[in-house]
């Protein structure tokens, strides 16, 4: 069953990736959101599958009385969906205004920091 | 968004959230849930809260910035590790206490205290996100 | 010698970068007389250092050590012997008389401290330079010295010329900078020292070196630059820019014989096999030549003198090439009268041009009755340039030609190449002394009178030391010229200095052939100029343009560089971050035997069980199916709506799977993640007006979807390599074994979150608030729409104007 969800990871990198390539600002927001589950998915993944077995402790017991899920990469994945949530939404807002201020979801006609006819360097000391 | 039906509902709806979202926060330590959880539930609450009746009540309701209280997350998740000052030991290092109240023992501790700053930081900031958007009149 | 040797040789060799760091308050607090207070520090070093002639002249030398990094075994070694006591008095006592010249000759200038600070960090640097044992302090004080000289010689940066000349300096001497640092670095790889006195001993091995070749490339690529050998010689009269009393500090005495300073300690390591000769003879000769060809081109006073200064130090390399004792002896007493001389004759040209407002010696005459106190001076170094007897000059020539006394026709073609070199050097000498002092007055933009005293003190006391040292010779030859000539050739030298006049000898005759020689270069000058200006002008470029045009192609490479790789366009950027991540999944995976776990091996068993069809439940499929749905929707979708329920269904299904391999936690934040995404994403979607599907040309989408295949597919691999290996529980085992017992915990995932990595938890929350205020702040700010809008569509209008054309 591990690699069915190594091969369901593959997808989702593949997916995000494609998005992410896109010139469009929101379709880059979408493959981000993609890409970002399938790295989760990885992590998970990684630290081997367990079925069900949630890692707590039953009460009244010091160890858990048989093989459980593994918990660090769960500790890890946690955060990281939280964050990734985060920057997803600060993200669409910044294009959001982006595209308020520049009229355009189009990275081709965002040329406002790097100008197609920029200076060349002067030459003179 | 504005039916009737979703109005009447809507404060049923939230309250049993927000009550339902503490209650995992607390029992995070033990059974699944914690702060992170319960932050983005009670967040979800004050969203569909915000598009039932308006951002303006939310914000009436709540009183404070949700931001502060984010910032207040931050804070008190902070001070709860500065506690372990007090017996010599490093940075964030778990303090435990034991009430004992007669028919249960209350165990209060500096992680509980730890997680709570963690929903009010993600419950605080996810609020304030969600009503910025939705408000002012579809301009933000 | 008390046992405070070490501090104060140190300060003496640091003292002036504190003095430096002061030198602005003190011309605050002193006003004009700053140079009169800041001179006392040169000049004290100075006396400090007269106290080790004795002793060093009885072959003792003396080593100061500080720790530097001593980790690495660094120190910040100091040692002084014959050589560089030599090197050091002449800085420092020059030193000391261009710091009381230059608090009169920049008087009332607004940033006057700040020059005095700079000309004593440069002293510091150039003292630090001759007293370093340790080469890489050597190599620190060296790029010092053209650091302190590029902020002198760009000091009136408000004029491009001496920006020029600031940036020429730097450019050329960083050049040989970084062969120094590689040649350092090269010889503590083979002897295993980076002390300079550790290299006693050790030259013969090195000669015999497979890569004695390159070091001596090294020490040559900087020593050359340094010291303006030809073809490198071009940066040294731009360097005039400098206000003169830079000038006459470092282009005449200190830091252009930072190369000649080098040439001299390496002899003992380097020196003496026939690569060392014919390079440093031939290249000493040609810069002899051309420099003094090319002082008699100028008219300029300033730039006459800088000329003559690269012919002098063609001379001295020439000499080190030659490297017999009679040489090397005539490399330290020629070095000691140069610098007498030449800074002498500096201040000479700038009292000159500070009191009449030009240095074209062709306007000026008969300065004599105005100025006799600058004419004294100037007469005084001009007769120990010429190397008349009863002068340095005179000591200095008689040595170099008796270097080159044997019968061998190569001693008789350099020797000729020296008689010429002097000659013009002293026709030049003539001139500068005469040509504006006698005669008649001719008017000037200012009307002279006689420059200040401080400005005075300067060109008397070296024009008189140039002719009282030479008088006391056998304490001369004794005391200074042995001790150094023998640390340079690191055996006892013989001297054989003598003011006496020996018609007998054909070392007289030759001087006297000098001179008469020079005396006809004098009374030909113009005739001999007009002819150079003329071959000049034929020839029509020069190596100073050639600078230039390799400065402006560096610059246009860069930015043709920098556009290439700059080109502004995203999605390119992305395609080069995305390859690389398909490198550096892909390479390792199929590179290093990854794809051996898929493959069949000899054990027919285990490659069976691969081939089964897994064992997953039904709901577990059903999950699975959800998922690759949910993506198919994304890429397929067709409008914004269905996009958003895409994205919900395939997080939805992340969650679902979560769940179903025990992490409910996870499942649940991703739930609630999910709702609001698609909760925020409507609210703003539905806000603009915007084109939903994918405009992509076939390359484009080809390209995108091929690069998108091999990154899944990588990722894919190597996450099945990974799961085929075996995983170290023992972390995940300490929090398990723990977490009831030590964190008082029945949820492992939230002990670890809110306990073990309580800190890191603490982080992210810091970061969830720092979006949310940036989220705030640009929703709060508020920005007029299309405010950036019309320059944009403005610059899209002149572009395709571009393409029209």
């Amino acid at each position: 069953m591990d690699f069915v969800l190594a091969i369901v990871v593959g997808l989702f990198i593949a997916t995000g990736s494609y998005f992410l390539l896109s010139r469009s600002l929101i379709r880059m927001l979408l493959g981000l959101t993609v890409f970002g589950n399938g790295v989760n998915l990885l992590i998970f993944t990684a630290g081997r599958l367990t079925r069900e077995v949630a890692p707590i402790v039953p009460t009244g017991l010091d160890q858990p009385d048989g093989p459980i899920a593994n918990p660090l990469p769960q500790a890890l994945i946690l955060t990281a969906i939280v964050i990734g949530f985060a920057m997803f939404s600060f993200l669409l807002v910044l294009a959001y205004r982006a595209y308020q201020s520049l009229d355009a979801d189009n990275t081709d006609t965002m040329r406002v920091a790097e100008p197609e006819d920029s200076p060349r360097p002067p030459l003179s000391y | 968004m504005n039916t009737v039906i979703f109005r009447t509902i809507a404060p049923l709806i939230v309250s049993i959230m927000l009550v339902f979202s503490v209650y995992v926060c607390l029992r995070g330590h033990n059974e699944p849930g914690g702060g992170f959880i319960g932050g983005l539930i009670a967040a979800s609450a004050i969203a569909i809260f915000g598009m039932s009746s308006g951002v303006e009540r939310v914000r009436a309701a709540i009183r404070v910035d949700p931001l502060s209280i984010a910032g207040f997350g931050v804070f008190i998740a902070g001070l709860s590790g500065l506690m372990s000052l007090f017996t010599g030991s490093p940075f964030l290092t778990s303090i435990w206490l034991y009430l004992d109240l007669g028919e249960t023992v209350l165990p209060l501790s500096t992680p509980m205290i730890f997680d709570i700053g963690v929903y009010l930081v993600v419950f605080g900031t996810i609020s304030a996100i969600a009503l910025a958007l939705e408000g002012e009149g579809g301009d933000i | 010698m008390g046992p405070s040797l070490d501090a104060s040789i140190a300060l003496a060799a640091l003292g002036p970068f504190l003095a430096a760091a002061l030198a602005p308050v003190v011309h605050r607090f002193a006003g004009r007389y700053a140079g009169w207070v800041l001179a006392v520090v040169p000049a004290s070093i100075f006396i400090f250092l007269l106290g080790f002639i004795e002793p060093i002249a009885s072959r003792r030398f003396v080593q100061a050590s500080l720790e530097w990094v001593p980790s690495y075994g660094l120190n910040l070694s100091f040692f002084i012997d014959g050589l560089s006591l030599t090197f050091a008095l002449t800085i420092s006592g020059i030193g000391a008389l261009i710091i009381l010249y230059a608090g009169s000759y920049l008087a009332g200038h607004p940033h006057q401290g700040r020059f005095l600070g700079f000309m004593l960090a440069f002293m510091g640097a150039m003292l630090g330079l001759v007293l370093a044992d340790n080469m890489l302090a050597l190599f620190m004080f060296w790029e010092l010295t053209s650091v302190t000289s590029f902020l002198l010689i760009g000091f009136d940066h408000a004029r491009q010329a001496a920006r020029r000349g600031a940036i020429q300096a730097l450019v050329i001497t960083n050049i040989g900078g970084m062969g120094l640092l590689l040649g350092v670095i090269l010889v503590q790889q083979l002897t295993g020292t980076w002390e300079i006195s550790g290299l006693r001993g050790l030259g013969d091995g090195m000669r015999e070196h497979g890569l004695y070749p390159l070091v001596l490339i090294l020490f040559l690529m900087a020593a050359f630059t340094k010291s303006a050998q030809f073809p490198l010689h071009f940066w040294l009269p731009n360097a005039m820019e400098a206000p003169t009393p830079v000038s006459a500090f470092l282009h005449s005495a200190t830091m252009v014989q930072g190369g000649v300073y080098l040439l001299s300690r390496m002899t003992p390591f380097l020196g003496g096999t026939d690569m060392w000769t014919v390079t440093l003879v031939s290249f000493g000769g040609v810069t002899l030549i051309w420099g003094a060809l090319g002082s008699i081109r100028q008219t300029d006073l300033k730039q006459m003198l800088a000329q003559t200064t690269i012919a002098s130090l063609g001379l001295l390399v020439l000499l080190i090439g030659l490297g017999n004792e009679a040489a090397i002896a005539a490399v330290v007493v020629y070095f000691i009268a140069h610098a007498l001389y030449k800074a002498g004759l500096f201040m000479v040209a700038g009292a000159i041009d500070h009191e009449t407002g030009t240095r074209d010696i062709t306007l000026l005459s008969g300065l004599s009755d105005k100025m006799p106190l600058t004419f004294i001076g100037a007469a005084l170094a001009a007769l120990s340039m010429v190397g008349l007897p009863l002068t340095l000059g005179y000591l200095g020539k008689e040595e170099m030609y008796l270097a080159l006394a044997d019968a061998d026709w190569r001693s008789w073609l350099l020797l000729a190449v020296l008689v010429i070199g002097n000659a013009l050097l002293a026709g030049v000498a003539m001139a500068l002394a005469i040509k504006p002092f006698l005669g008649p007055l001719a008017t000037t933009p200012k009307s002279p009178h006689e420059a200040p005293i401080a400005m005075l003190i300067g060109p008397l006391v070296l024009g008189g030391l140039g002719i009282g040292v030479a008088v006391m010779t056998d304490w001369f030859a004794h005391d200074i010229v042995v001790p150094a000539a023998s640390t340079v050739l690191d055996v006892a030298v013989e001297s054989h200095l003598s003011l006496a006049l020996k018609p007998t000898s054909i070392l007289f005759w030759l001087s006297v052939l000098t001179w008469v020689l020079g005396v006809l270069v004098f009374l030909q000058m113009a005739a001999i100029r007009t002819t150079l200006r003329r071959l000049d002008a034929a020839i029509g470029w020069t190596l100073d343009q050639g600078f230039d045009s390799v400065m402006f192609g560096l610059i246009r490479f860069s930015g043709a560089v920098t556009r290439f790789f700059h080109h502004g366009k995203l999605e390119l950027y992305l395609v080069v971050v995305f390859a690389g991540l398909a490198l550096a999944v892909m390479v390792p995976v199929l590179g290093m035997g990854g794809m051996d776990v898929l493959l069949p091996t000899h054990e027919l068993g285990d490659w069976s069980a691969k081939l089964s069809w897994p064992d997953l439940r039904i709901y577990e499929w059903g999950v699975i199916a959800l998922a690759v749905l949910g993506l198919g929707a994304l890429l397929t979708a067709s409008s914004r709506l269905v996009a958003i329920l895409a994205l919900g269904v395939q997080g939805t299904a992340v969650a679902l799977i979560f769940l179903l391999f025990g992490a409910p936690d996870l499942a649940f934040t991703q739930f609630m993640v999910e709702i609001l995404s698609v909760v925020i994403l409507t609210l703003v979607m539905t806000r603009l007006r915007l084109d939903e599907r994918d405009h992509r040309q076939f390359e484009d989408w080809a390209r995108d979807g091929t690069l998108a295949i091999v990154c899944g597919a990588g990722v894919s691999l190597l996450l099945m390599v990974v799961l085929s290996g075996t995983l170290d529980p023992r972390m995940s085992d300490f929090f398990t074994a723990t977490s009831v017992p030590i964190a008082h915990g029945h949820n492992i995932v939230n002990v670890i979150l809110v306990d073990y990595r309580g800190f890191d938890t603490l982080g992210e929350i810091s970061v969830v608030m720092a979006a949310g205020i940036a989220i705030l702040a640009l929703i709060r700010g508020k920005k007029k729409p299309g405010t950036l809008a019309p320059d944009v569509a403005k610059r899209q209008r002149k572009s395709a104007l571009k393409a029209a054309k």
